[in-house]
């Protein structure tokens, strides 16, 4: 994605902006950022949700020259927001139902357009919950249309706001409310969940990404990406979740490299369903580097037999996301 | 321009002619022909500055006309039955929301058993979701009904449904008088919204709202829905005078100064029931009819008014709260002397004929004093007596 510049010896582009022309910055180091979403809202500390929208968000009316319009499914990103009457976002913001947001975007899109506005650019975002599982039917829809609407879904793998409950996008052994570590199969079962990139690529939809908090050049130069499309586009960023997750708050950016690092999250773009760019991993490590801080895969770390090869089939499962996107970086990739 | 036209395709040409500037489509009968008759319209270029949109269900087409709303756009639907509950989530937000959104439900029976055909559940399911429902005698008033509707849900900042009884209105063929542009463009003024999504003055529309104030927000529902029975006279008159026409209002009533019986009803059977009541007055009976062209908000005042001085109120439903009896029937009773009494007649469930002979029959027996308080009509005791036994003997059957 970012283009072939060297910012790091390890490859993850956290270099500081001091060191960079202004042109190379990134726009949440700029003064004319729009702080889309302000301080003040109610967001957990450590959030990743709440630090992805803002950088999306950012990225998005920057790349949109101001003219944006945002609409969010019901969700964490929505309840912490906006308790009327206070509200922390400063674009134009709606909020309508847990499983439509994709529905509604597509009405203001076509508003925009019947209105001479098709300047006006759409994104309409949400959690994991409401986009791979309640609001899939009207995501489909959108893709299917190939609306003018920059879907993003903040995944962090559960229902965080209801209280920790198992969505489609909860990965295998994972412990949430109803999927408690207990029994024959402990946590969420293998086999089972859907991969949204994937499904999203399935559309033939012009541009799907996705992103890590841990590589926010990465994610904005996505999200710029994205909106230099028109057309239904899908950006999907794994968003840790101190709470729902089990680890200390300030892990929250650690985690999200880890889960990148050990090939469980793997970071790719595509146009019209075929894969164009995928990160190469330069730092490889095993998944249970991942895995061990958070509490909710305690049930892999027993020390038993069966513990131990639950945690091989997750290192099977991360070896696969390598293969299959061919994730290992060489010297030439990594310097 | 008087047209002999099927009734779906009056409505999509009326609708058509309120310049809707999002149209979201999605079939289901009765009312297909409805959004099939505006996509062709759209396409054709009859509709300017007018997107037609293809959707996935009944819950994406109410929602992709939520946020075309609270964009600013005019924004029209329609759906029937199944549809209504599936989008039912929609419904309730729409109006919390006071989107004006305009919506056509041709009124079907909600399954199981699953049947296609008229009857008025679909809409008093919704009868709470703070909307207003204007409900159409024929098919000249149903294509009336939705140029006023959606002048009263843009002055009222507040949704609309205008019902259609399914394949009695919907797919009759009548003569129906069809409004020019210019008709309709001095009737219906351009789209002002109260609050929208404005790139040049942020707002955030739908957030949440939790104790503190939200018996407020639902009480200000309340007062818009009083505040809504003087826009629907107001917009009834107004069309009048347009027009030339009566369509809309809150009620109206047909020999009912001496009446001592009088029927309350509502939609398409008001045809029936004024011929019966023709008949019956050559026969020297008193009787009269009160025909509900607003349910909600429910026309209390005016039905206490009417009815004072009957005798004997009949209620003509074709809905059913099962173990109580009528919905309408209920509101009927709050607004009137209690003394007064009512009987409620389920009529025309899922597209059962109301023949005219069947209503005279009842209203005469019920005037020899054998009829309680609720009356089937037409129901076959011989099936309901062959299952209730086919029940006592097969229970336990399928273990």
């Amino acid at each position: 994605m970012m283009k072939n510049t060297s910012f790091n010896p390890k490859g993850n582009r956290t270099i500081g902006n001091r060191l960079q022309e202004a042109c190379e910055c990134t726009v949440q180091s700029s003064k004319d950022r729009c702080n889309s979403l302000t301080s003040g809202h109610r967001a957990c500390q450590g959030c990743g949700e709440a630090l992805g929208a803002r950088w999306v968000v950012d990225a998005a009316m920057k790349a949109a020259k101001g003219k944006l319009l945002v609409v969010n499914a019901t969700g964490c990103l929505e309840v912490f927001s906006t308790p009327y009457p206070e509200t922390a976002w400063q674009v134009p913001w709606v909020h309508s139902l847990f499983g439509n947001a994709p529905a509604v975007a597509t009405g203001v899109a076509a508003a925009m357009r019947v209105k001479g506005k098709g300047d006006v650019r759409v994104l309409a975002q949400g959690g994991d919950g409401s986009t791979t599982d309640i609001g899939f039917g009207c995501l489909s829809g959108m893709f299917e249309r190939n609306d003018d609407v920059l879907y993003v879904c903040y995944d962090n793998q559960a229902y965080m706001n209801t209280g920790v409950q198992r969505s489609s996008a909860t990965p295998p052994t994972a412990s949430t409310a109803t999927t408690p570590s207990m029994g024959h199969e402990p946590g969420n079962v293998f086999g089972t969940g859907k991969n949204l990139p994937l499904l999203a690529m399935a559309h033939q939809i012009p541009y799907v990404a996705t992103a890590s908090l841990s590589d926010t050049r990465d994610l904005e130069a996505k999200v710029e990406r994205a909106m230099s499309f028109s057309g239904a586009r899908y950006l999907h960023v794994l968003v840790p979740c101190p709470l729902g997750w089990g680890y200390v708050p300030n892990d929250t950016i650690r985690l999200s490299r880890l889960a990148v690092q050990c090939g469980l999250f793997p970071l790719f773009e595509a146009e019209d369903g075929e894969v164009t760019s995928a990160t190469k991993i330069c730092e490889p490590c095993p998944v249970e580097d991942y895995l061990k801080p958070q509490k909710r895969f305690a049930n892999l770390f027993k020390g038993d037999k069966k513990s131990d090869k639950r945690l091989a089939q997750m290192q099977a499962i991360a070896d696969a996301n390598i293969r299959r996107f061919d994730l290992l970086g060489d010297e030439e990739n990594c310097k | 321009m008087l047209k002999q036209v099927e009734g779906s395709r009056a409505v999509a040409e009326v609708v058509a002619l309120c310049r809707p500037e999002v149209v979201c489509a999605y079939p289901i009968t009765p009312q297909t022909h409805i959004v099939e008759g505006l996509g062709e319209l759209v396409k054709a270029g009859h509709v300017e500055n007018c997107d037609y949109i293809n959707v996935e269900s009944e819950f994406a087409a109410l929602s992709v006309a939520i946020g075309a709303s609270a964009a600013g756009a005019r924004a029209y639907t329609a759906t029937s039955s199944q549809g209504l509950l599936f989008m039912a989530e929609a419904v309730f937000n729409a109006a919390g929301m006071g989107l004006p959104i305009v919506m056509t439900l041709g009124n079907r029976a909600i399954g199981a058993p699953i049947n296609i055909w008229n009857d008025h559940s679909d809409a008093m399911s919704m009868r709470d979701a703070g909307w207003i429902q204007l409900f159409a005698e024929n098919n000249q008033e149903a294509a009336d009904l939705h140029i006023q509707a959606f002048r009263i849900a843009e002055e009222l900042s507040c949704p609309v449904m205008v019902c259609v009884d399914g394949f009695i209105l919907t797919h009759a063929v009548e003569e129906v008088d069809v409004p020019t542009q210019e008709q309709v463009d001095a009737f219906v003024p351009p789209f002002e919204p109260v609050q929208v999504l404005d790139i040049k003055a942020p707002v955030s529309i739908g957030t949440l709202v939790g104790p503190d104030a939200f018996t407020e927000v639902r009480y200000l529902d309340h007062k818009k829905q009083l505040r809504a029975y003087d826009v629907i006279n107001n917009v009834s008159r107004a069309f009048k005078k347009a027009f030339g026409r009566e369509a809309g209002g809150m009620i109206r009533t047909y020999h009912v100064d001496d009446a001592k019986t009088i029927i309350v009803a509502m939609g398409s059977v008001i045809g029936t029931l004024k011929d019966m009541v023709d008949e019956k007055r050559e026969q020297g009976q008193k009787i009269g009819l009160v025909s509900i062209c607003s349910f909600r908000p429910f026309p209390s005042k005016e039905i206490q008014e009417v009815l004072q001085k009957a005798k004997h109120i009949i209620v003509l439903e074709k809905s059913l709260a099962s173990g109580q009896g009528g919905v309408m029937s209920a509101h009927v009773k709050l607004s009137i002397d209690k003394k007064i009494p009512v009987t409620t007649l389920i009529a025309g469930l899922g597209g059962r004929p109301i023949p005219k002979k069947s209503l005279s029959d009842f209203v005469e027996s019920m005037e020899k004093g054998t009829h309680g308080e609720l009356h089937f009509l037409d129901l076959d005791h011989a099936v309901v007596e062959r299952e209730l036994a086919a029940f006592e003997q097969e229970k336990g059957r399928g273990r």
